[in-house]
């Protein structure tokens, strides 16, 4: 009774069109290409899928995002919790700052750094000039070299913040004395950050890795905010191909198909997820 | 506490304040840019190097989104993409807030077979892929006639808010002892009373700090909105600054003011209620 | 205890799929029209452009709506990068979605094939058969056949900066590519402006419209009379080949390849490029001195040429037309709609801001006042465009240029490399 509401919307809205998507990615679905109706063709999508470099490609770009996000996400996100943790002067104000970046609306935050990077009347490239730390005014979402990075860092931007958070609040049930106790040993604050505070944060930093992998796998508005894919399709990720395949080349069983292995992936995060999760359970 | 030398300790001063400082600047710049650029004049806009002269700057992009009243101007879209976000964001919060409240007191209090498998589940609704249920959702929607309606966008956030919720209260409840609502019971509270008198005040942090983020999860979404709504009926906020951006109108101005506004009651909200969202990420997410 | 329950939702469910499974299909309805004094509402598509502007268009339906009182319009409006997506999902899953819908000119091919769009072949007025542009009527057909009526005219024309030439001590405006280029080197010498060309290469269609029309003016084709993709020889590449010099001389733009036409238009008031292509729009936003600092100095005027196409040489056609979805309940009120927006006196009516279609409204005074440059230039370019290739998968073979082309002009691949690539990927896709 208590969860009868909550089934009801999470089957008609997500378990119904997920079984319509797979049935859809089993046929052969192109609405350019319907003489022969929608034929069932069973993995026959998936296989092609899988021999098309052009899907390798965006799936290596995924990756790519994935990798680089969560590098930089944990780095500085673990660095200012512990900065945020610590206590100095001022501490409020960055308390209070750190939680903007990560409400402010993704599409917002895309076009955002798209008007920072532009080549022409761009923020950045004025500051760095200014700096005298170039001379040149840079195609930071031109070059395909830099266009992939330059987008992980407007996301990063906005989900540090919330890997700061969560290690923080982590940090805040590790008990003073644990310390004390190291102190005694005279060992030093790096040290003691590796052998105490990291065990510690273990548990929290593979959760937060579980749940950012699963949103890098998906990344899909900044792009469309930002670079719609290009330049050479150097910023396009397995969910926009997927998005691409249905909505621009109406190819709906391609992209059904593609979505689906997305929805693996995920399905497979979440199985880590819980994996995870007992191990800690039954840890305590 | 750590004992260490007055130079170690210095340095890690220095190397802290400096890091504060670089935090500082890195997490402001970039919004404080968007607030000058919405309110600097066009031609400015378009100068190199970057000028910003305080006496040039106007709320006048801002007056036009607040009084225009011709409809087919960008500011008239929209003042009512914000209206119909707000609204959609509000909603879907207090619903999936009250309906996920007793789903996850189900979760944590009573026994029943495949629990752990259905919590799974759940969390896997909320990690699927958009891109994965949209078409079939166009379609469904369609048919029954539902498409560019508030409550459609309301019902498809729900669904994955709603496991969001769910999963963090009971993580939360799970710590909250049982005997509390039973001393309730005993003193005359019915099965209800008992949850709302005891339990809710209890709970009540880690419902601000999940009302923030299922807020800020409502408020975000861009894909269903943009494939579902077509009008100013439905369009939330997202999708009306994706359309800014548009072949021939790239009027950045208007753009980082409706950027402005459209982060403004998500930061707000989550400002008021900063304090809450690290205590109740303690109590969910985290320790599971 | 809530198993049983979760049961029969589960099942509920699955025979829930399976019946909107089942109607998959899109049923087509005959042309029965309801008895003629019950009002009709139709629901029409737009896009929010510079051309005509969303108030043009509610004062055209509102007239429209005085002459027919038993017709209701409700319009709608999505900027052009969404227009595509909700045509597709509206007319694809068979829904009552749109009753007419705004196509752009390289989607006809591809939505007559899907069957989304109503064959009204025998119901093209004669005044649209005789009096419009070639180009205007290939917007609406695909092999003899019409979904369509014309609505919208535009081209990429070629704007200069007149100030900037003289300064430069360059008397007349360039008419060949190579002169242009000459022009640039002594532009960029002189120090006048860093960049003398901008343009709208981003990974768009904005680039395959600028590249169509170069291929054209350096002879080329893209899709040969046979349908094969033939990029990678003869006046393509040269086209190709004549674009990455231009950003390898540092003569365009670097900023080219993520700009769409709106950039452009911008660099260009900014004073910060001496040429450009662009749409009809940019002619009076650039010379408007609230939006331009360079207003009263850009001229407008048909393609250069080359030794093998002389000036005025083609340019792209980007027009765009008005259709009725197939399955719409009202195909006869629609196509009175749509015969109006597009019909003569409406079109030169709001000539201002998007040019008719009419050969002959370009001849019409209170059409030539209204930008007489403009028209001049048009009622040239209107006479020399060419269309995009009409294949089906399009937009597949849109998106391969636009890649090829963008890694040819960022270097990553060289120019004969990219498009041989173009070639064997379109070939490859056609085999699916």
């Amino acid at each position: 009774m208590l969860l009868f509401p909550a089934f009801l919307i999470v089957v008609v809205v997500v378990l119904i069109p997920l079984i319509m998507t797979f049935a859809d990615s089993l046929k052969h679905y192109n609405l350019l290409d319907m003489s022969g109706g929608t034929p069932f063709v069973g993995l026959q999508n998936y296989a092609k899928l899988l021999s098309d470099p052009g899907f390798w490609g965006s799936l290596g770009r995924t990756l790519h995002f994935t990798i680089l996000s969560l590098v930089i996400e944990f780095i500085l996100g673990v660095a200012i919790a512990m900065l945020l943790h610590a206590k100095f002067h001022g501490q409020w104000l960055l308390r209070g700052l750190i939680v903007i970046p990560w409400a402010i609306p993704t599409i917002v935050n895309g076009a955002m750094w798209r008007w920072i990077y532009n080549p022409s009347y761009g923020a950045l490239n004025n500051f760095l000039v200014w700096l005298h730390l170039t001379k040149t005014y840079h195609q930071w979402l031109g070059s395909p070299a830099t266009a992939m990075n330059m987008v992980v860092i407007a996301d990063a931007w906005k989900m540090i913040p919330l890997v700061a958070m969560l290690v923080l609040a982590a940090l805040q049930l590790i008990p003073e004395d644990v310390y004390e106790a190291v102190a005694v040993d005279g060992a030093g604050r790096i040290r003691s950050f590796f052998s105490i505070t990291l065990p510690y944060l273990k548990n929290v930093i593979l959760v937060v890795l579980v749940i950012r992998t699963i949103d890098a796998i998906k990344v899909f508005d900044i792009i469309y905010a930002m670079t719609g894919g290009g330049p050479a399709n150097s910023t396009m990720p397995v969910a926009y191909y997927a998005y691409d395949a249905t909505f621009n080349q109406l190819f709906i069983s391609r992209g059904a198909a593609a979505a689906y292995l997305i929805a693996m992936l995920t399905l497979i995060f979440t199985i880590v997820y819980s994996r995870l999760l007992k191990t800690e359970e039954e840890s305590k | 506490m750590i004992v260490e030398s007055r130079a170690s300790r210095t340095m890690w001063s220095t190397v802290k304040y400096v890091f504060a400082l670089i935090v500082v600047f890195c997490t402001a710049a970039p919004f404080l840019w968007l607030i000058i650029s919405s309110l600097e004049p066009t031609q400015d806009l378009y100068s190199v190097p970057v000028v910003i002269r305080l006496r040039d700057f106007s709320f006048s992009r801002y007056a036009q989104i607040f009084q225009s009243s011709d409809p087919n101007s960008p500011a008239y879209v929209f003042r009512h993409a914000m209206g119909n976000s707000i609204e959609i964001a509000i909603v879907v919060t207090v619903v999936c807030l009250i309906v996920g409240f007793f789903a996850a007191y189900a979760f944590a209090r009573l026994n029943f077979r495949f629990k752990r498998s259905l919590l799974f589940s759940f969390l896997f609704t909320y990690m699927v892929p958009s891109i994965s249920l949209v078409m079939p959702l166009y379609i469904i929607f369609s048919r029954a006639g539902m498409l560019d309606s508030k409550f459609t966008l309301m019902l498809v956030y729900s669904s994955f808010v709603l496991p969001y919720t769910v999963w963090v209260l009971q993580g939360y409840l799970v710590s909250v002892p049982g005997e509390l609502e039973e001393a309730a019971r005993v003193d005359g509270c019915t099965y209800f009373g008992a949850i709302i008198r005891v339990i809710v005040p209890v709970v009540i942090p880690a419902i601000i700090a999940t009302a923030v983020f299922a807020l800020l999860l409502a408020w975000d979404e861009f894909l269903y909105a943009l494939i579902l709504t077509s009008t100013i009926h439905a369009q939330t906020i997202s999708v009306t600054i994706a359309s800014f951006v548009g072949k021939n109108v790239a009027d950045f101005g208007m753009i980082a003011t409706g950027g402005v506004l459209a982060a403004l009651p998500p930061t707000i909200f989550a400002l008021l209620f900063q304090r809450f969202i690290v205590g109740g990420m303690t109590a969910g997410s985290v320790k599971g | 205890m809530k198993m049983k329950k979760l049961t029969t939702i589960l099942s509920a469910g699955a025979g829930l799929s399976l019946v909107v499974a089942g109607c998959g299909q899109p049923i087509p309805t005959n042309n029965t029209t309801p008895a003629t004094n019950q009002t009709v509402t139709l629901n029409s598509l737009f896009m929010q452009q510079a051309g005509y502007s969303q108030q043009n268009i509610e004062d055209m339906t509102k007239a429209f709506e005085k002459f027919h009182p038993n017709i209701k319009v409700n319009l709608t409006f999505v900027p052009y990068e969404s227009l595509h997506d909700k045509i597709v999902t509206a007319l694809a899953t068979g829904g009552a979605g749109y009753d007419t819908v705004l196509t752009d000119t390289i989607w006809g091919p591809e939505f007559s094939k899907a069957g989304f769009l109503m064959n009204i072949t025998k119901d093209i007025p004669a005044s649209v058969n005789s009096d419009a542009y070639q180009a205007a009527l290939n917007t609406v057909s695909y092999n003899g056949q019409y979904f369509g009526l014309p609505w919208i005219m535009d081209t990429k024309y070629f704007y200069y900066n007149q100030h900037m030439l003289q300064q430069a001590g360059i008397t007349s405006q360039p008419t060949t590519w190579n002169q242009v280029m000459s022009d640039a080197k002594i532009l960029k010498q002189k120090g006048i402006v860093k960049y003398p060309l901008d343009w709208s290469w981003s990974q768009n269609e904005a680039l395959v419209c600028d590249y169509a029309a170069l291929v054209a003016d350096f002879g080329g084709q893209i899709v040969n009379s046979n349908g094969k993709l033939v990029v990678n020889q003869g006046g393509a590449m040269q086209a190709l080949n004549f674009m990455v010099n231009s950003l390898k001389d540092g003569l365009s733009n670097p900023a080219s390849t993520q700009s769409v036409e709106d950039d452009v238009r911008k660099v260009m008031s900014q004073g910060q490029a001496a040429f450009m292509l662009n749409w009809t729009y940019a002619y009076a936003l650039e010379n408007d001195k609230t939006q331009s600092k360079v207003a009263g100095q850009v001229d407008v005027e048909p393609l250069p040429g080359t030794s093998t196409v002389p000036y005025p040489a083609p340019s792209v056609n980007g027009a765009m037309g008005l259709a009725i979805a197939q399955n719409t309940k009202y195909p006869v009120q629609a196509l009175e709609y749509i015969d109006y927006l597009s019909s003569r006196q409406v079109e030169e009516k709001y000539a201002a801001l998007s040019l008719p279609f009419y050969k002959s409204s370009l001849k019409k005074q209170t059409v030539i006042n209204t930008e007489p440059a403009m028209v001049k230039a048009a009622s040239v370019q209107f006479n020399d465009m060419i269309n995009r290739p009409s294949v089906v998968k399009y937009q597949t073979l849109s998106q391969i240029l636009q890649v090829q082309i963008q890694k040819a002009l960022l270097g990553q691949e060289s120019p004969q490399q990219a498009m041989n690539n173009a070639v064997s990927q379109w070939n490859s896709q056609q085999n699916q």
